[in-house]
């Protein structure tokens, strides 16, 4: 026996190509929807990892430092520090903004990070290019997403940074790239006002008679300056000693210290399934609907090629063809599509991915079932057209 | 009278039922010997149609008998219980138009019967391309149907109704769409193949041309079939 279904598409194979190239792209944009989500997810871990912590202690009852605002008092690293099974801690600040370089700005996440030597929690744990932050001051590195090079100079708020060092994948969970700086620069960035504000901060405290007393000649000098340091961060990354259970010892510094404390597992959760919650059902509502438009298309060529077929489906049960082999036929025809379909749909999503300004993971287990996917719904989408080709009357070949 | 070939016998066909029930067949007795050509003639909507769709298996007659090579096929009921293979195994068909399946070559339009029966496909072939020689097709073997003429495409269809040896053979308006010449040419194989393989035909035609032709006639008129002797014209 011949394959009527492969004569078929060998018959019409322009049509074929053409109309699973049609839906080639749309299969090629639902694996792209899928590796944006699984980029995103991605991201968050890639995050996680290069914060070099085993521990996130943030303001507590708050879900920081990512997902919410957290404030912590710059010298609590310290005492932290002095519990047991803690091996490092280091304060971190974290501030999403446009980081400026002359005409254009580009979006990062400006991370501020201790100084100390590399391998602290915070730093970034290996460049591409260049060295990490040795001065106080004004140095930057940052990730080669950012678009910059060494030597480039750019403006946060009032101060300029030159770029020391690169890095690559160094993303926060909404693939913005970061950028190192020291955290004093940092916390200044985050938390000073500008110099109206402190002007009219300094005359409003000059003004309250509180403060302005002239028994005590000092306190107003005290206040002041109080106001204008800034003693906050926003977490304290802790790497633990080995031999310690990242649970216990994020017990007693919670018990302790009245801190909010994340291990590893905690804080991609709460990355994955709240940060980036919202996202992914939206980028599932969206494969559901290119599922459903995939599903659709199919069922309508299938059926239309069908419709067409219908006096030649008449003389071939007439001649004694079974029902099996024309729905075998029409099944075969429909999977061949989707198969045309696939392979042109895998191709250009790895072909554009990289083009995407985020990251685009295309997971090979995800091609997996999106082509098991696509062999489901063809075959859920030829039933139309198997049905209308079953209710042929043989009697239609033989004129009225 | 004979053994082989067709005998049908108070045939009787009624589509519907109740006030819109159509008799399309009435009474309905045919004997066609194998080897023999005999022509059905009738006005529109005398039944001709429904006498081959009721002899070719895919509607069932409402009463009488119908006898395909030494086989009662129907009394009273189906006496057949796969008319799918019935139909491939026993029945030519020959349409009005030819019908060829667009997306297969000449050889496996035709050679589809015998794979559908089960035959190997080279096998299959090459009992097609036998055929071919006797119908002048020989050399359009491996063209698709598009590339051929009109009588081209209808000898090949004539393969396709013969090429399974089927006892019986069922041409509707197999010349309508073709010149004297060609319908003569047509009628002429038929008879050839008629008498070579032992297969007893019925061609219904209104088609003045090879009227002449048949040695023997049944009319149709309102369901009812009278048989005729015909002029016999020899025609070569
Ligand atoms: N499927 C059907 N349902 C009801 N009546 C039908 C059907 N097919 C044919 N008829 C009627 O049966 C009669 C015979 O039709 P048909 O066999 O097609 O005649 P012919 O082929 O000789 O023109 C006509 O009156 C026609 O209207
Ligand atoms: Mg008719």
């Amino acid at each position: 026996m011949i394959s009527l279904a492969g004569r078929d598409i060998m018959h019409a194979w322009g049509k074929f190509v053409l109309t699973g190239l049609g839906l080639g792209l749309l299969i090629g944009v639902t694996l792209s929807m899928a590796g944006i989500y699984r980029g995103m997810v991605d991201d968050a871990r890639a995050l996680l990892d290069n914060s070099g912590a085993d521990l996130w202690v943030v303001q507590k009852d708050t879900l920081g430092p990512y997902a919410e605002p957290s404030s912590l008092y710059d010298d609590l690293w310290r005492s932290i520090r002095g519990m047991p099974g803690v091996a490092r801690a280091a304060n971190v600040t974290y501030l999403t903004m446009q980081v400026r370089q002359g005409e254009w700005d580009v979006r990062a996440m400006v991370t501020g990070i201790t100084a100390g030597e590399p391998g602290t929690p915070g730093w970034p744990p290996y460049l591409v290019a260049g060295r990490q932050i040795t001065r106080g001051h004004y140095e930057a590195v940052a990730d080669i997403a950012t678009g910059f090079r060494l030597g480039d100079q750019f403006q946060i708020r009032r101060n300029h940074y030159t770029v020391v060092g690169l890095t690559r994948r160094m993303v926060s969970s909404n693939g913005d790239p970061m950028i190192f700086i020291p955290l004093k620069d940092a916390s200044e960035a985050q938390f000073l006002k500008d110099n109206d504000a402190i002007h009219q901060q300094r005359r409003r405290t000059v003004e309250t008679p509180a403060f302005n007393r002239p028994g005590i000649p000092d306190l107003l000098d005290e206040v002041i300056a109080s106001q204008s340091t800034n003693p906050y961060v926003n977490a304290v990354l802790v790497q633990i000693k080995s031999g310690y259970v990242a649970s216990d010892v994020a017990d007693s510094i919670r018990r302790w210290q009245r801190l909010q404390v994340y291990d590893r597992i905690q804080m991609e959760q709460i990355l994955v399934g709240k940060l980036i919650a919202t996202s992914a059902k939206q980028i599932g509502m969206f494969l559901v609907i290119l599922s459903v438009v995939s599903a659709a298309i199919v069922a309508f060529i299938i059926y239309t090629l069908t419709l067409g077929k219908i006096r030649e489906i008449a003389v071939l049960k007439l001649i004694g063809t079974k029902n099996r082999t024309i729905a075998g036929m029409i099944l075969q025809q429909a999977i061949a599509l989707g198969l045309i379909g696939f392979v042109v749909g895998k191709i250009t999503a790895t072909l554009w991915a990289p083009i995407f300004p985020k990251y685009v993971l295309l997971e090979p287990l995800d091609s997996v079932r999106g082509f098991v996917a696509v062999v489901i719904i063809c075959v859920l989408s030829s039933f139309i057209a198997i049905r209308a080709a079953l209710k042929v009357d043989p009697a239609e070949a033989i004129g009225g | 009278m004979i053994g082989k070939g067709i005998v049908i016998e108070g045939l009787k066909k009624r589509y519907g039922s109740g006030e819109t029930a159509v008799d399309a067949l009435k009474e309905v007795n045919m004997q066609v010997a194998p080897g023999e050509v005999v022509g059905l003639i009738g006005p529109s909507g005398s039944g001709k149609s429904t006498l081959l769709k009721c002899l070719g298996a895919v509607i069932e007659p409402t009463a009488g008998r119908m006898k395909l090579g030494d086989e009662i096929i129907y009394d009273n009921g189906w006496k057949v219980k796969d008319l799918r293979a019935l139909r491939r195994d026993r029945i030519g068909f020959i349409f009005q138009a030819p019908y060829l399946i667009p997306f297969l070559d000449v050889t496996d339009n035709v050679a589809l019967l015998p794979m559908l029966a089960g035959k190997p496909n080279a096998e299959s072939r090459k009992q097609a391309v036998e055929l071919f020689k006797a119908l002048d097709v020989e050399h359009r073997a491996k063209a698709m149907p598009s590339q051929l003429s009109g009588g081209e495409q209808q000898r090949v269809a004539i393969a396709r109704g013969l090429v399974n040896r089927p006892p019986v053979i069922l041409a509707d308006e197999p010349t309508a769409p073709l010149d004297s010449e060609r319908a003569l040419a047509v009628i002429r194989i038929l008879n050839d193949m008629a008498h070579r393989f032992e297969t007893a035909i019925i061609v219904v035609t209104h088609d003045e041309k090879i009227i002449p032709t048949f040695k023997r006639i049944y009319h149709i008129r309102d369901g009812v079939t009278q048989e005729e002797s015909g002029e016999g014209k020899d025609f070569q």
